[in-house]
């Protein structure tokens, strides 16, 4: 009797023992994994938003069949609220969005396992030689939206108008301590950083543009305040007349107004950041574009990843603005249309 | 008499120990506040995190966050295609790998002939309990959604989670099976029993709760298993119900790593609501564990 119930103690410190091995494990990823993978920070444009048109004259109830859509986990927020629409528009389509990263995506691609692949980049050579490798020699890309960066300070700031790359680059990695060390006209006040988590794509854009796009080797400085919520930063630089930070472009446009954005000189003269410089690329290195990527010969022998494709065209532009990213301009767009007409019926 | 009452009186504290003797029960008192402590530090860091996760993520549980589809808008977003992938995904690795993994232990244990290569097997199954998932899912994207072709298949997922479990349920049992006292195989095989009767009658049954505890534990970390479920391929937006081994999948815990690294505070919600939903459902998990266990001590 008495070793039984010892026994059954053991075993019932041994179960909470497993659930709570179990609990930590999750409850330390709920905790540890915030952020946002999407290169844009803005906080939820959740409200009941545009609802995008149902497609011009294409027949999307009769589509069926699947969609396997897979990559960067910067598009998936648009993939994701582009197939949830094509879900509703094409009931009988499985429509299936994952995020394995861009690179990840492209190696699906060509090894014909998706149908369509996400991409916060251009395709490499080395992975259009493996799509060729796999059969597919055909691949076409769309541009989808634009993802960027605005450099913000506080409203009163009155020394900073445009900073060049090499200025960001020393600030952010910590080399520049003091503004007037970054120039000798500025004040010699401490800098106060304010920027994104880890964790979030709007960091791993910056670091790739800013950081390692001046000095492989150098590194992102964790001095400073850091924050996965963007109110947190506009909240901090503008509490902090010497405080400069980034986040993503759709916010600045939505929330972040109040500060004072910084022109980058990426070395063709100093841009601000606007929308029609993000538009047409002029805003560098500080935007860039997202694809989506699909083959020629899936788009003439499967009709749903034609429908899909034409329905990720035709809504892109209001579902990317909903998710937090820049819209494409309408010649942008057109140019896309473009690339697929040849394939619609 | 008058000697014993003139020895007490003169050294009243004699019990009391010194030097050495006393350093060492002073040591003796204090472990245990100590080890107390670090108990305390476990169970206050999971007790934090508890609280934190079902604060944030408490509100969000209603019958429609279990039945939806996923969605951009956190607050439509649901477990829906999750909840059933997860089921079906966890369901098959239990077919597939708790068979093998008793069978494999039985055999090690019981009909194995002890040499060399039998030891450097058991030291290998150790090393490759202790493998990071990762690793598992980078096999099975090669070895079964490629080379097998079944794609990013519920199929694909079971079989790699299966692959991962295996190590630590073999050895969990094998361990459980060398519990039961040699005794009892004498006695068996003494009373005319086979090898075979005495393994099903006497080892197996013996052995049991400890295999249980194993399997559950193995089965509650495949249940929390994402970075191998990526890597083969699963899905993150699944909007149908699967019906079949080879459709595509997502499971409860890819959703959470999709919700928390999206930057919205309501995705976070979402994910801290999922979190407590897989949470009670491993807790449950193991509460059967330890009824079936329970029972069988008692038989």
């Amino acid at each position: 009797m008495l070793r039984g119930n010892s026994r059954s103690k053991k075993f019932l410190a041994m179960a909470a023992g497993l659930t709570a091995l179990s609990l930590l494990a999750f409850a330390a990823c709920g905790d540890d994994d915030d952020g946002g993978e999407d290169g844009d920070t803005t906080p939820a444009a959740t409200s009941a938003a545009t609802q995008p048109s149902s497609g011009a004259d294409f027949d999307y109830e009769s589509l069926s069949g699947e969609i396997r859509n897979d990559g960067s986990s910067t598009v998936f927020p648009i993939s994701e609220a582009v197939a949830e629409e094509f879900s509703a528009a094409a009931p009988d389509v499985r429509a299936n969005v994952g995020f394995s990263g861009t690179g990840g995506g492209f190696e699906k691609f060509c090894a014909g396992e998706i149908e369509v692949s996400n991409a916060s980049r251009p395709i490499k050579e080395d992975e259009t030689a493996a799509c060729t490798e796999g059969g597919i020699t055909d691949v076409v890309e769309f541009q989808v939206a634009i993802d960027a960066l605005t450099i913000v300070a506080n409203p009163e700031n009155d020394f900073l108008e445009c900073l060049t790359v090499q200025q960001l680059h020393d600030i952010f990695t910590g080399t520049s301590t003091t503004w007037d060390q970054v120039d000798p006209s500025f004040p010699a006040e401490d800098i106060e950083l304010f920027f994104p988590g880890t964790d979030s794509g709007t960091f791993d854009y910056f670091v790739e543009a800013i950081i390692e796009g001046v000095d492989e080797t150098a590194t992102h400085t964790g001095d400073g305040t850091s924050s996965e919520d963007d109110n947190v930063l506009a909240l901090g630089v503008e509490g902090s007349p010497n405080g400069i930070g980034y986040f993503g472009f759709a916010y600045y446009q939505e929330a972040g107004s109040s500060l004072k954005a910084i022109s980058v000189d990426g070395g063709d003269g100093c841009i601000a950041p606007s929308l029609e410089a993000a538009t047409d690329n002029t805003y560098q290195p500080l935007s860039r574009p997202l694809f989506i990527y699909t083959s020629a010969e899936l788009l003439e022998t499967e009709p749903q990843v034609l429908g899909f494709v034409n329905f990720y065209l035709e809504n892109t532009n209001a579902l990317s603005a909903e998710v937090g990213y820049v819209p494409m301009s309408d010649e942008l767009l057109a140019e896309q249309v473009a690339k697929l007409a040849p394939y619609l019926p | 008499m008058g000697a014993g009452t003139r020895y007490v009186s003169a050294e009243a504290p004699s019990l009391q120990a010194t030097g050495k003797v006393a350093r060492r029960q002073a040591m003796s008192r204090m472990s245990r506040y100590v080890l107390l402590l670090a108990t305390l530090t476990g169970v206050f860091v999971l007790l934090y995190l508890a609280y934190d996760t079902i604060n944030t993520g408490w509100d969000r549980l209603s019958w429609d966050f279990l039945t939806s589809y996923p969605s951009r808008f956190a607050e439509k977003a649901g477990l829906r295609s999750s909840i059933i992938g997860s089921v079906w995904v966890l369901t098959t690795t239990i077919i597939i790998a708790i068979p093998i993994a008793i069978g494999t232990a039985i055999w090690m244990e019981e009909f194995a002939p002890k040499n060399k290569i039998l030891t450097l097997a058991k030291l290998n199954l150790a090393n490759l309990a202790g493998v990071p998932s990762i690793i598992y899912g980078i096999l099975g994207l090669a070895v079964f959604v490629r080379f097998a072709d079944l794609g990013p298949s519920i199929l694909a997922g079971a079989l790699t989670l299966a692959l991962m479990i295996l190590p630590m349920t073999v050895i969990a049992s094998q361990e459980a099976i060398r519990q039961v006292p040699p005794s009892i195989r004498e006695g068996a095989l003494a009373l005319g029993a086979t090898r075979w009767q005495t393994v099903w009658h006497h080892v197996l049954p013996g052995a049991m709760p400890g295999i249980m505890t194993g399997t559950i534990l193995a089965i509650s970390r495949a249940a929390g298993e994402t970075a191998a479920l990526i890597m083969i391929g699963a899905f993150t937006f699944i909007a149908f119900d699967n019906t079949s081994l080879r459709d595509d999948f997502t499971t409860v815990p890819v959703q959470i790593y999709n919700w928390t690294i999206r930057p919205q505070e309501a995705f976070r919600q979402n994910a801290a609501a999922a979190i407590i939903v897989l949470m009670v459902a491993i807790f449950s998990l193991n509460l059967v564990a330890a009824i079936i266990r329970e029972r069988y001590r008692h038989q």
